[in-house]
């Protein structure tokens, strides 16, 4: 399976993202430039974190501009998979791909921090590999990450089972103090209407190795292999 | 050589305007020795700054020259924009420490953003991809809401920049002292990786080959900003905030990958940050490195602003700007690589083999200097140097004579004031707002004793720390100095690393008083007898001279930054105890030493008395006898005693890791003689705190080396304390105490309300 991962300017996740898949799913990545609009034959995109043209004017609202989003909102559009990581998340929110917006933090701050973060659905292409109810230690790292949306929008996605990520604590409680930015209902991640594009903040491709803290993202990306495969 | 007339326009040059420039009597006169003639207002805004303290080391030089530079894995030692080390496997790794103090102090945020800013480019001009940022900060006390400014927007600044970039900000040291009150160091290191292959130098060669600005347009931001920060500050500095630059890390991260892709293109032969001085000093830098001369005509110079004079173009100091000689003919190639990147390329000058510095405007020359030693040609000065008095008193003071209060008799109090005092309590706070995890590198990131980070495609990994304990540097500088390089290398070796190598960013007074340069000559002289002992030489740094505010200097500060190898990963050692029952031992002595202690100065405001004694062989063997350990595969945690001392050091064992937190029962009663505050809190070197299962054959190695080891006690995972046993009480210390104490402390102050925890509520309050 190959795996494209753009490059905007000012993506600085997109190496960490590569070397997810390329060392430890042992699959094949292709960078993509923003300036293009070749997806190169990818099956899946990537969507990087990092501060895109700098967040400058709202994180992610010139990205969505980029030549090569045509192609990845034509991709996502015919039910193919997209992974929106932080500023990724970001920037679905404004390419439209994703419902609700990021807000910056309650607490005004850049939060760098290892966190839990709950598995609400295993019923996804991206979190079949895990069981519904697990905690996953997983790195966040950014300025804007509340999720937030228009509760009719909120209660759809509960509805829709659509909720992927909840932020939590040691035990699987939902509490404002493990709820680290203030998202709406400690959401951490959630799946498009098709369940095809994810939209997370935590950072998955940063948990893919115990040396540097934690392995609990392999499965989310072995999840793709496996529905895709099957 | 031309003609140079006087623009038309510029100021005439006066006695009272080269005393603006900051020029002594005698420094104009060398310059119009050197010239044959009086200077145009240019070329006196171009000596003005290349003769900066910050740029010309007039005061440090000799001194600077009696450090060891020298190791058969030193690839580039200091004269560089960084210096570099082999870690072997054709890789080497680059680093760098550079103050930003002045411009932090006046403008906490952009100070400090900028100070990012302008390591990571010296790191990566090297041919370097940066892979950590490492930040040492000096505030005066949390308790001031203006220290509280200052603290929370260099927090931000160092943050949102390194955050923007994607280098993960790794490790660093914070510490709290009145004598940082209006006059902060903030000083940046940054560590990059290499193939030996690319490395790269910033020295101008091949004549007629084209000299490229590249990056951000050139604006009328931090003009002077070299002499800004060669002066002491006063009130009048905040009238200079218009010298302070402005920081744009988006710029950074598209300069970082063109620059990369421009040292692997092979179209350029040298690369040179425009950092301090601008234009000025890396053009004429670079010619003197290639002892070539060169040519620069302004009017190619992209300007943010039209107008801008030649004074202003040369000496702007706009962010985030390179100035690169490329091979002629390859120009295109390298103005397409900006492109690429959204960036601009000018042809702005020229590689000549005449030996002359000169600039032109368009025709006509507006600056032209003989020779190609522009930047060496600058005076050298060894000023008087002489103890003051009041400090030599302090340190004969005895701190035994200050009775203990009578909180005291209660060690948990104690021991609790000191694990909450900023200086000790955890950063996290801070460290918070640092990414510290991109390029999923970082296995031991901030809180641990030094920083690891794995080297991909290796076994190997780097261990990265900086330190100084300064208060040790006023009171003893010779001893003080030993024990800022001292302590850096058992910081690294306690993760499981051999010291390598350093680098310094050396922050003192003014120079020209005689007891601030006895401290500078003293405490570098401490530093290179350390770096002799323990093999780590040094690899290049920054002098900042002048921390000074109204009547009082900083405290002598020459903060240490040390890279260490770790040959296997599995090696790589944490701080906190980590086994059930593993058995607690002491590396070193237990000695009677609370001269210069946190102790004195958090419990009884006092700064006194001879630091603790530095004996560099004893470091060494205690170094080298925990490697072996760590080697055999002994060792379970280590954690060097400093700040403090023992009684903190256990403390932080079992509970700075706070999700983790493990009791342990310890037994001090043996140390009948030693007054119990001193066998907590004395701050003797030369000691770690080893967790091990196996102590019979650690002890073995550790005695074989000669050095002192006692079996103190035992991990208890499962216990609620840490109890210690002294040898007239017994201390019983709750761990959610001591883990409330020193992971609460900094947040607690921080929210003191209505004073602001967020930056911007905090900047509008200093407005006012």
């Amino acid at each position: 399976m190959k795996f494209g991962v753009v490059t905007f300017p000012g993506s600085n996740c997109d190496y960490d993202a590569f070397h997810a898949v390329t060392e430890i799913l042992g699959e094949e990545a292709v960078y993509l430039w923003h300036k293009d609009h070749d997806l190169q034959g990818s099956d899946v995109i990537i969507l990087p974190g990092g501060f895109s043209y700098g967040d400058y004017l709202r994180a992610g609202a010139i990205a969505r501009f980029s030549p090569i989003m045509q192609e990845v909102i034509a991709h996502a559009k015919s039910g193919a998979p997209v992974i929106a990581i932080c500023n990724g998340f970001q920037i679905a929110c404004e390419a439209g791909l994703l419902p609700g917006a990021l807000m910056r933090n309650a607490n005004l701050q850049f939060i760098s921090a290892q966190l839990i973060v709950r598995v609400e659905t295993a019923d996804t292409l991206f979190t079949n590999r895990y069981e519904r109810g697990d905690l996953l230690r997983i790195p966040v790292a950014h300025g804007e990450g509340r999720y937030v949306a228009a509760p009719d929008v909120l209660d759809a996605l509960e509805g829709d089972g659509r909720v992927v990520f909840r932020y939590a604590d040691a035990m699987g409680n939902l509490t404002p103090d493990a709820n680290p930015n203030g998202s709406e209902r400690s959401i951490a991640g959630i799946v498009s209407d098709g369940g095809n594009v994810l939209g997370m903040m935590p950072h998955p491709e940063r948990a893919c190795t115990t040396l540097v803290g934690s392995s609990d993202g392999v499965r989310l990306l072995e999840s793709i292999l496996a529905r895709v495969e099957a | 050589m031309s003609s140079v007339m006087p623009r038309a326009g510029d100021p005439a040059i006066t006695p009272a305007l080269v005393a603006e420039h900051g020029l002594t009597k005698q420094e104009y006169e060398r310059l119009v020795a050197m010239l044959g003639r009086a200077p145009t207002f240019t070329e006196l805004g171009i000596i003005s700054a290349l003769w900066s303290e910050h740029c010309s080391y007039k005061h440090s030089r000799p001194v600077l020259k009696t450090l060891p530079t020298q190791a058969p894995y030193v690839l580039q030692g200091p004269g560089e924009n960084a210096g570099v080390i082999s870690i072997g496997d054709g890789l080497a790794i680059a680093f760098k420490i550079e103050s930003h103090n002045h411009p932090s102090a006046v403008e906490p945020y952009q100070g400090a953003a900028t100070g990012v800013g302008g390591i990571l480019r010296d790191v990566f001009t090297m041919g370097a991809r940066p892979i950590a940022m490492l930040n040492s900060l000096r505030f005066g006390s949390l308790d001031s809401s203006r220290v509280r400014y200052l603290f929370a927007g260099v927090v931000k600044g160092v943050g949102d920049y390194g955050n923007c970039v994607g280098i993960p900000t790794v490790a660093g040291e914070i510490v709290f002292d009145k004598s940082y009150e209006t006059n902060p160091l903030v000083n940046a290191m940054c560590v990059g990786l290499l193939h030996e292959d690319d490395l790269i130098r910033a020295k101008a060669e091949g004549i007629g080959n084209p000299i490229i600005a590249v990056g951000a347009r050139t604006g009328r931001d931090g003009i002077h900003g070299a002499s800004f920060a060669s002066e002491d500050l006063s009130e009048a500095s905040d009238a200079k905030r218009p010298r302070i630059q402005v920081g744009d890390p988006f710029t950074e991260k598209l300069l970082l990958e063109a620059s990369l892709e421009l040292i692997k293109s092979g179209h350029i032969v040298a690369i040179q940050d425009m950092g301090a001085a601008g234009l000025t000093s890396s053009s004429a830098e670079m010619a003197e490195r290639g002892d070539v001369g060169v040519t620069i005509d302004v009017t190619k110079v992209p300007t943010r602003e039209s107008g801008m004079s030649p004074y202003e173009i040369l000496l702007s100091e706009s962010q985030e700007r390179m100035l690169v000689v490329a091979k002629k003919g390859h120009e295109n190639a390298v103005a397409e690589i900006l492109t690429k990147w959204d960036l601009t390329a000018a042809v702005i000058g020229e590689v000549i083999a005449e030996p002359v510095y000169r600039v032109t405007e368009g025709s006509t020359v507006v600056a032209e200097f003989p020779g190609s030693r522009l930047v060496t040609d600058c005076p050298s000065y060894s000023p008087d140097a002489r103890e003051s008095d009041a400090i030599k008193a302090l340190r004969a003071a005895d701190p035994f004579a200050i009775a203990e209060l009578r909180e005291e008799k209660d060690p948990l109090w104690t021991l609790e004031r000191l694990l909450s005092s900023p200086t000790i309590a955890s950063k996290a706070w801070a460290y918070r707002q640092y990414d510290s995890t991109v390029r999923t590198n970082t296995v031991i990131g901030p809180g641990g004793d030094a920083a690891v980070l794995r080297i991909r495609g290796t076994n190997k990994a780097i261990a990265v720390k900086t330190d100084c304990n300064g208060r040790y540097v006023y009171l003893d500088p010779r001893v003080g100095g030993r024990i800022a390089v001292a302590e850096a290398a058992r910081n690294v070796a306690c993760t499981g690393a051999r010291p390598m190598a350093i680098t310094n960013c050396l922050n003192f007074g003014n120079p020209t008083r005689p007891e601030v340069f006895y401290q500078f000559r003293e405490a570098v002289a401490g530093m290179g007898e350390a770096c002799r002992a323990l093999g780590t030489p040094v690899t290049g740094g920054n002098v900042s001279l002048y921390n000074e505010s109204p009547g009082r200097a900083v405290y002598p500060t020459p903060v240490i930054g040390m890279v260490g190898l770790i040959d296997d990963l599995a090696h790589i050692t944490r701080a906190t105890f980590q086994r059930d029952d593993d058995a607690v031992l002491l590396l070193g002595e237990m000695r009677s030493e609370l001269g210069g202690s946190e102790y004195l100065a958090t419990i009884h405001d006092e700064v006194l008395g001879a630091p603790p004694a530095c004996d560099l062989d004893r470091e060494k063997a205690v170094i080298d006898a925990l490697l072996e350990s760590i080697r055999a595969g002994l060792v379970s945690s280590a954690h060097d005693c400093s700040d403090g001392g023992l009684g903190i050091a256990l403390a932080e064992c079992c509970i700075a890791d706070r999700e983790n937190a493990a009791g342990a029962d310890i037994d001090l009663s043996a140390w009948q003689d030693i007054p119990n505050r001193a066998i907590l809190f004395s701050e003797t070197q030369a000691r770690i705190v080893v967790s091990t299962s196996a102590p019979e054959r650690m002890l073995e190695i550790v005695k074989k080396a000669g050095v002192p080891c006692s079996r103190i006690g035992t991990v208890r995972r499962n216990s609620e304390h840490l109890t210690i046993k002294l040898p007239d009480s017994v201390l019983k210390a709750p761990l959610a105490r001591l883990a409330r104490a020193f992971h609460d402390a900094i947040p607690a102050i921080m929210s003191r309300t209505p004073e602001h925890t967020t930056f911007d509520e905090l900047t509008q309050v200093a407005a006012h």
